[in-house]
């Protein structure tokens, strides 16, 4: 096969994914307007303290961002599997490692980037200063390809049960829990601290490239081990 | 060469239970194969394993030759030459008839874009759709969509059609537009291997009966 084609294919795949999520689920505003309301919601439960909103913001943000995260993504391969999209997908000459990788960096594109392109203007309504918003803009850029290509796992898993959405929020959560301490060790780290910004931060990278490299196997040995 | 499907020894099981056991068979290019049998005989179950969908407990499946310049290499899995079109239509709701067919002649024709490949619009004509293309296929009626589902066999084109029950939902006129479309199929020198309860007008196919379900 050349890779020409295969990339072509993949091109391809990464458009329809886009364009799929702008019509079915709202695009970019739906997971944009869940993320708001979650950060909205934290000064009316725990009150209009200043202080304390702008020491633990980075932390609430970052709990929205994983929240986020997981809304849509039991769809990733749930809706394929139902339509039958899946089985023309693995008949296809290309590996379904790939097709899982771009499902996973269209699905980042669709739902993460505009998080991160909105969390330093959610950041403000926390009274957290410049260095604190630079520095959970930066980690959420840097640690949601981690959340969406670990959530990948759960969604594959999970993709032939009618209702399984919660089940793999519970299977991905606690997977999440090492992006999430050092996602924000760092943001923390950003607005002073003793620790220095670059150490946390570069464990957050690391965490991420290994779920990207490995992620797409795991994935796609479960959508073919259920489809058996 | 002609091209060749080989099915050696298979045994399949769904759920624990024996459907398929220690089938072999041949099917040459311009061949068909009408596999029949009560409801839960293992039809469907049988050709999910020859799309490479389902693992068999043992035996082998395999391909070699080529048509129309699509080749097989030895190391190929039969998969990446056939179409499998089954119970669901493979089409997104949400994207036009247009859109569904182009990305499945993007995601299925990597191989070797063949000369007899269509774009999309030809195979809605060719399926006597041209009027649907931009509509979305959430919006189509169940026959309808199924004429654009196997418009998919026209936008790749490969060797093997692997077809569960393709009829269902066609009106008379399209399962006769269907019928001439295998044999066209057939004389061009592919292979079709089809699950049906309803006569489809295959001329001289070989049977296959699978038996009913204890």
């Amino acid at each position: 096969m050349t890779a020409g084609s295969m990339t072509a294919a993949l091109r391809a795949l990464f458009w329809r994914e886009l364009k799929l999520a702008n019509r079915i689920c709202g695009g970019a505003a739906m997971g944009v307007m869940f993320f708001l309301i979650l950060v909205t919601i934290v000064p009316f439960s725990i009150g209009p303290d200043l202080n304390l909103l702008s020491r633990i913001g980075p932390a609430i943000l970052w709990i929205a961002a994983l929240l986020a995260t997981l809304l849509g993504l039991d769809r990733l391969f749930q809706s394929d599997q139902e339509d039958g999209s899946l089985d023309a997908l693995r008949m296809s000459e290309t590996p379904l490692e790939l097709i899982v990788a771009v499902k996973c960096a269209a699905h980042w594109c669709a739902t993460c980037l505009p998080l991160i392109a909105a969390a330093p203007l959610f950041g403000l309504m926390l009274a957290m200063d410049g260095a604190a918003l630079a520095g959970v803009t930066a980690t959420l850029a840097a640690g949601t390809p981690a959340l969406t290509f670990l959530g990948a796992i759960g969604a594959a898993l999970t993709a032939s049960l009618r209702r399984g959405g919660l089940l793999m929020a519970i299977l991905i959560l606690p997977l999440a829990i090492p992006v999430l301490i050092f996602g924000v060790s760092a943001a923390a780290a950003a607005s002073g601290g003793t620790v220095p910004f670059l150490t946390p931060f570069l464990i957050l990278v690391a965490l991420s490239l290994a779920s990207i490299a490995l992620a797409p196997f795991a994935a796609a040995a479960a959508l073919r081990a259920m489809s058996d | 060469m002609p091209f060749l499907l080989k099915v050696d020894r298979l045994t399949l099981a769904r759920g624990g239970r024996t459907l398929v056991a220690d089938l072999s068979f041949e099917l040459k290019s311009g061949e068909a194969l009408v596999v029949t049998g009560p409801n839960g005989a293992g039809k469907s179950t049988l050709l999910r394993a020859l799309a490479g969908l389902l693992t068999p407990v043992s035996g082998s499946i395999s391909i070699s030759g080529a048509i129309s310049g699509d080749g097989v290499d030895a190391d190929d899995a039969p998969a990446i030459h056939a179409h499998y079109v089954g119970h669901a239509d493979a089409m997104k709701s949400a994207l036009t008839a247009r859109e569904n067919l182009a990305f499945w002649g993007a995601a299925l024709g990597a191989r070797n874009v063949r000369r007899d490949a269509l774009a999309p619009d030809d195979v809605l004509r060719r399926v006597g759709l041209p009027q649907v293309a931009d509509l979305p296929t959430g919006w189509l009626s169940a026959g309808q969509k199924r004429r654009v589902a196997l418009g998919r066999l026209f936008v790749a084109p490969r060797p093997l059609w692997i077809l569960d029950e393709p009829a269902t939902a066609l009106d008379r006129a399209a399962q006769e537009r269907l019928a001439a479309e295998m044999a066209l199929h057939r004389k061009a020198g592919g292979l079709i291997v089809v699950a049906t309860h309803a006569p489809l007008g295959l001329e001289d196919a070989h049977e296959l009966q699978l038996g009913g379900a204890p």
